[in-house]
């Protein structure tokens, strides 16, 4: 079972977290102004690479704030756990 | 039967206690460090069990968990089935009985406890033989946290199945020292009976105790069985030893045949001679010690059969002066007997070519191929293992982050090697923690090594015997042979992997400890490739069978889950209630009264609500208390309805949906005062509901000053209900206006009982006159008692979750999740009304503009009524259409919708159900067809309000 390093609480194991998705995709600021496409975009389109991601996580089962993490999808790693109202940070 | 091959003295037995035990009902005695696979060769017995597939005789041929073959049921104490003799320890009234590969459940529950302890450590140690306690002397004597974990009755390893010196005495009093230094550091946890079983992510290795299998009946009750370890370590280090290989020749599988070091550890550790006569066959020098010490204890050794054309030069004076012939250049073809070995077949060996066999009479052939390095966790943690050519083994390779291997796991194969090597594990382990090692951290000076003769790969003896390899076995456990490897290779298969769920080989008990590297090598010999380019097949956990009860641990039966209960669940019960869980919650389903089913009690209780009155424990209803000067503003956002013109004092039913535009939850929400509400939610839906308000509040608007709190539990909710609701509430509770006009619907008001807050809502969900009885859960029992006798008169009939479903069903209030399944938008229920058309924006609202959510054939909620005025149709029955001849179409027939909901009716008096049907409000009046038991059963499509459409039962 992974360590997930929650930035408020430190590493903690997986189980206490859930997933949230792709990090970085905010609610449009005027849905009513987007045609179907872009509000399609929205609400089902993410991306799905292989490699780093960005993600939301959630520290569900224990201090329950929201952070966000850079992941590697094919090796699981966590390569970076920042806030919410932080950018994505420049991984190596 | 006496102990005919038991040895006059020495061993780590206590021969001054002796334990009795049956093995295939029959009567046999050990002692106290025996373990039953000993104790049977001490008696002379060595065939066990016949094999799975073929049913031919199968022996001990290893000494622990390695043994591919000794299987056995374990009768008494308690049942259990496919253990290893050779692992299962002795005790006296053991009662155990050999297994043809297939074990039997115990038919009686295990009363047992199983419990799991979670444990924090800088180093944690796998093994405790030379490597694993230099390793752990290492750590703890830097004052590293430290657990050292071995699966043996004690500690030692291989040193307690040898001769070996350690600083000149025998090197068990160097293990009795380390031991007590270990049990004198306060931060090292010392484990034996604990088998690591697998390895994770981040340092993360679980462990199996076997606390009290060694005791039988004289385990204490209040000690768990077993105990899963749950070890989170910054470094792991692997000393887990390895595991002698066998090679491979024709009827390879009788009982008598053994591992070399088995028969090495049967004498040292046990006392016991596995045999009288010994041929020993192997390819390394590993196995002389074994000749020579059994030759020493009194056993005939025929022959060293060595398969190396040069043999073992330097061991040649030592065999000599021990009488022992050392063939070299030759290899063991096959052999002969039926229930024991009783000749090895002897052949020279030369240019690959196999000569003419002489046979050479023993009760016992060890054997000796090489030895695996026990990889497996090290494997699991996802390190990539490399083959070595000279060892003919796949050894670790890079070290994995935060985990090694030492001593013979990594391929070491000398003590002082091993000593040395564990230390240097251990001391790089130190280094990654920023700890220094210990002045006095000194290895005990082992005898020089002395470099063996280089050892020979040999997978497999070419098959003289005629039988085409179906009696070579690679896995004696399946059954499974060298013809079989060939089949396999035959029919086109490549990869290992294939290979093996081909061929079935490793997947049984053993996960092939003795069987899988064979299989690398003889398939790439038979591919001709090189064995790395074979590799090995993927090592999961466990390493050893774990039992699921361990695993359970505590976690079955009501603890299981938790039960969640209200705070009158008491009184539900006295009742007599009949209860159904919905989700953890425990909740009365209904009251049966004498000689009622569910159906006469639900329809009873119905009729009381409609008619009387009745009263629901709806303590579980979701509860959220949002706060703050921007609440208002957050459920405007959250809920399709406009919430911020609520007035204090009001209640608004309220709709929940994902941006999707679908429901995901609904309930009323009060306005407690400007900056707060309490939002109410479905039972299932309030841990949702609250992580949902949540989710928005952290990531999309931190800027809202307002905090959601779940206080489902701090209040009860008890629903008084019926045309004579007014009078039980206005009787219990003298202080409040009842009367229509001071009190009215979608309204609340705050009252005292004696002294207690109590807080009264009218709301309904049955469609009648109704109020809400909300209060601090400490009081709810002497409330809700007050309320029961305050109703007396009027027959208050407590009802329990049926007969709400049947009441808002016949008002047609959907249940969010059985009603709907994540496609169902308000306007598909009906509920238009409840979505604002004022609000800029609101959670979903963007998607009820897409086509797909403006499609006049979606599906919407209607009411069916089966027209023969008696048929209860079952939820989930499909929708179907006829053609306008009455004719059902053709395969596949349409399906335009589902039954959702389904109940009997007291006030309609017929059965009537709730639909997801396509286009269905155009179809009002229309007669549709439900498929039922081969028959399709009338309906007419409704609205899906049936009672009381103009709502004027709600005011009383």
């Amino acid at each position: 079972m992974q360590l997930i390093a929650c930035p408020w609480c430190g590493p903690r194991e997986e189980v206490e977290f859930s997933y949230g998705g792709q990090a970085h995709v905010p609610h449009p600021a005027a849905p009513a102004d987007l045609n179907d496409e872009e509000w399609a975009h929205y609400v089902f389109f993410r991306a799905n690479p292989k490699g780093r991601f960005a993600e939301r996580w959630n520290h569900s089962a224990g201090c329950r704030r929201w952070f966000n993490a850079v992941r590697d999808t094919a090796t699981y790693r966590f390569e970076a756990v920042y806030r919410l109202d932080d950018p994505r940070p420049v991984t190596p | 039967m006496t102990s005919t091959h038991r040895t006059v003295e020495g061993g780590r037995i206590d021969r001054t206690t002796t334990l009795g035990f049956t093995f295939d009902g029959e009567a046999l005695t050990g002692h106290p460090g025996d373990t039953l696979a000993s104790a049977l060769l001490a008696a002379g017995r060595h065939s066990i069990a016949t094999s799975v597939k073929l049913g031919r005789p199968r022996g001990v041929a290893g000494a622990w968990a390695e043994d591919p073959c000794g299987l056995v049921q374990i009768e008494e104490p308690f049942p259990e089935p496919m253990l290893l003799a050779t692992t299962v320890e002795l005790y006296d009234g053991l009662a155990a009985s050999g297994l043809p590969g297939q074990g039997r459940l115990a038919d009686v529950p295990d009363s047992a406890r199983y419990d799991a302890v979670h444990h924090h450590v800088d180093v944690l140690v796998v093994g405790a033989g030379p490597a694993g306690l230099a390793a752990a002397l290492t750590a703890a004597r830097a004052g590293a946290r430290v657990a050292l974990v071995d699966e043996q009755s004690e500690a030692g390893g291989s040193l307690l199945s040898g001769t070996d010196q350690l600083d000149g005495v025998p090197a068990t009093a160097w293990v009795e020292a380390a031991v007590q230094e270990l049990a004198g550091s306060p931060e090292v946890l010392h484990l034996q009976r604990t088998t690591a079983f697998g390895s994770y992510d981040d340092g993360f290795v679980l462990a199996l105790e076997r606390r009290t299998d060694h005791l039988g009946a004289a385990a204490p009750e209040h000690l768990s069985r077993q105990r899963v370890w749950r070890l989170r370590a910054r470094s792991v280090v692997v000393a887990t030893g390895a595991h002698e290989r066998p090679v491979v020749f024709a009827d390879n599988d009788r009982p008598g045949i053994m591992l070399a070091g088995a028969a090495r550890t049967f004498l040292h550790r046990y006392g016991v001679l596995p045999g009288r006569e010994a041929v020993v066959f192997t390819t390394n020098d590993s196995a002389y010690d074994a000749a020579l010490d059994l030759s020493r204890a009194g056993v005939r050794v025929q022959a060293v059969v060595d398969a190396r054309p040069d043999g073992a030069p330097h061991r040649r004076a030592e065999c000599d002066d021990a009488g022992i012939p050392v063939l070299p250049g030759s290899v063991v073809t096959g052999t002969r007997g039926v229930e024991r070995v009783t000749h090895a077949l002897v052949a020279p060996l030369a240019g690959g070519e196999v000569g003419a066999s002489s046979a050479v009479g023993c009760d016992l052939l060890l054997v000796s191929g090489g030895w695996n390095p026990a990889v497996h966790l090290y494997s699991q943690a996802r390190g990539r293992l490399r083959y070595d050519e000279e060892l003919g083994a796949f050894l670790p390779g890079d070290d994995v982050d935060g985990l090694a291997a030492a001593g013979a796991a990594a391929g070491v194969t000398d003590l002082a090697g091993c000593l040395a090597d564990g230390q240097r594990v251990g001391r790089a382990a130190l280094a990654s923690l920023q700890l220094e090692p210990a002045a006095d951290d000194r290895l005990p000076s082992a005898p020089e090594f002395r470099t063996p003769a280089a050892p020979m790969v040999l997978w497999r003896v070419p098959d003289t015997s005629g039988a085409e390899g179906t009696t070579q076995f690679v896995d004696l456990q399946r059954d499974a042979t060298v013809a079989d490897i060939a089949r396999a290779v035959g029919a086109g298969l490549r990869s290992i992997e294939h290979v093996k769920r081909y061929t079935t080989i490793g997947t049984a008990h053993d996960q092939g400890k003795t069987s899988g590297v064979l299989t690398s090598g003889i398939t790439a010999e038979l591919l001709g490739v090189p064995v790395r380019a074979t590799g090995t097949t993927t090592f999961r956990p466990p390493y050893t069978p774990v039992s699921f009860a361990a695993l359970a641990g505590r976690d079955r039966g009501r603890l299981f889950d938790p039960e969640r209960v209200t705070a009158v669940h008491g009184w539900h019960v006295a009742q007599g209630a009949v209860f159904e869980d919905v989700g953890q919650w425990v909740r009365p389903r209904y009251y049966p009264q004498p000689g009622e089913d569910m159906n006469a009690a639900v329809l009873r209780e119905c009729a009381a609500v409609r008619t009387s009155v009745g009263i629901l424990d709806g303590s579980t209803l979701g509860k959220i208390d949002v706060q703050g000067p921007d609440a208002a503003v957050l459920l405007d956002r959250i809920y399709t309805n406009l919430m911020s013109s609520l007035k204090v004092g009001s209640v608004r039913y309220g709709v929940l949906c994902g941006v999707d535009g679908m429901v995901i939850d609904d309930g009323t929400v009060l306005r407690l005062a400007e900056d707060r509400f309490l939002a109410l939610t479905t039972t299932g839906g309030a841990a949702k509901v609250l992580d949902w308000m949540e989710e928005w509040v952290q990531t999309e608007w931190p800027d809202l000053r307002v905090h959601c709190t779940s206080v489902t539990e701090q209040w009860v909710t008890f629903p008084v209900v019926g045309p004579r609701s007014r009078d039980v509430i206005g009787a219990v509770f003298p202080g409040v206006d009842v009367a229509n006009e001071a009190f009215p619907f979608m309204t609340w008001r705050d009252t005292t009982l004696d002294g207690v807050p109590v807080r009264l809502a009218r709301i309904s969900f049955s469609g009648e006159l109704a109020y809400e009885v909300h209060l601090n859960a400490w009081y709810a029992m002497a409330v809700w008692t007050r309320l029961i006798e305050a109703g007396r008169r009027y027959g208050i009939t407590p009802y329990g979750t049926e007969t709400m479903h049947v009441l808002r069903a016949e008002k047609g209030y959907p249940i969010i999740g059985q009603d709907t399944d994540g496609t169902v938008t308000p306007h598909d229920l009906g509920m238009a009304w409840a979505v604002s058309k004022k609000k800029p924006d609101f959670i979903g609202k963007r998607s009820f503009a897409r086509p797909a959510n403006t499609d006049p054939r979606r599906k919407q909620l209607v009411g069916l009524l089966p027209t023969d005025g008696s048929t209860v149709l079952p939820e989930g029955s499909q929708v179907v259409e006829l053609h306008p001849d009455g004719v059902l179409p053709p395969p596949p027939v349409p399906m335009l919708g589902h039954v959702t909901s389904s109940y009997r009716s007291a006030e309609l008096g017929r059965p009537f159900a709730l639909a997801l049907v396509r286009a269905g409000r155009s179809r009002i009046g229309e007669t549709l067809h439900v498929p039922l038991d081969g028959s399709l059963v009338p309906v007419e499509v409704t609205a899906s309000v049936l009672v009381d459409p103009e709502g004027a039962r709600r005011d009383g």
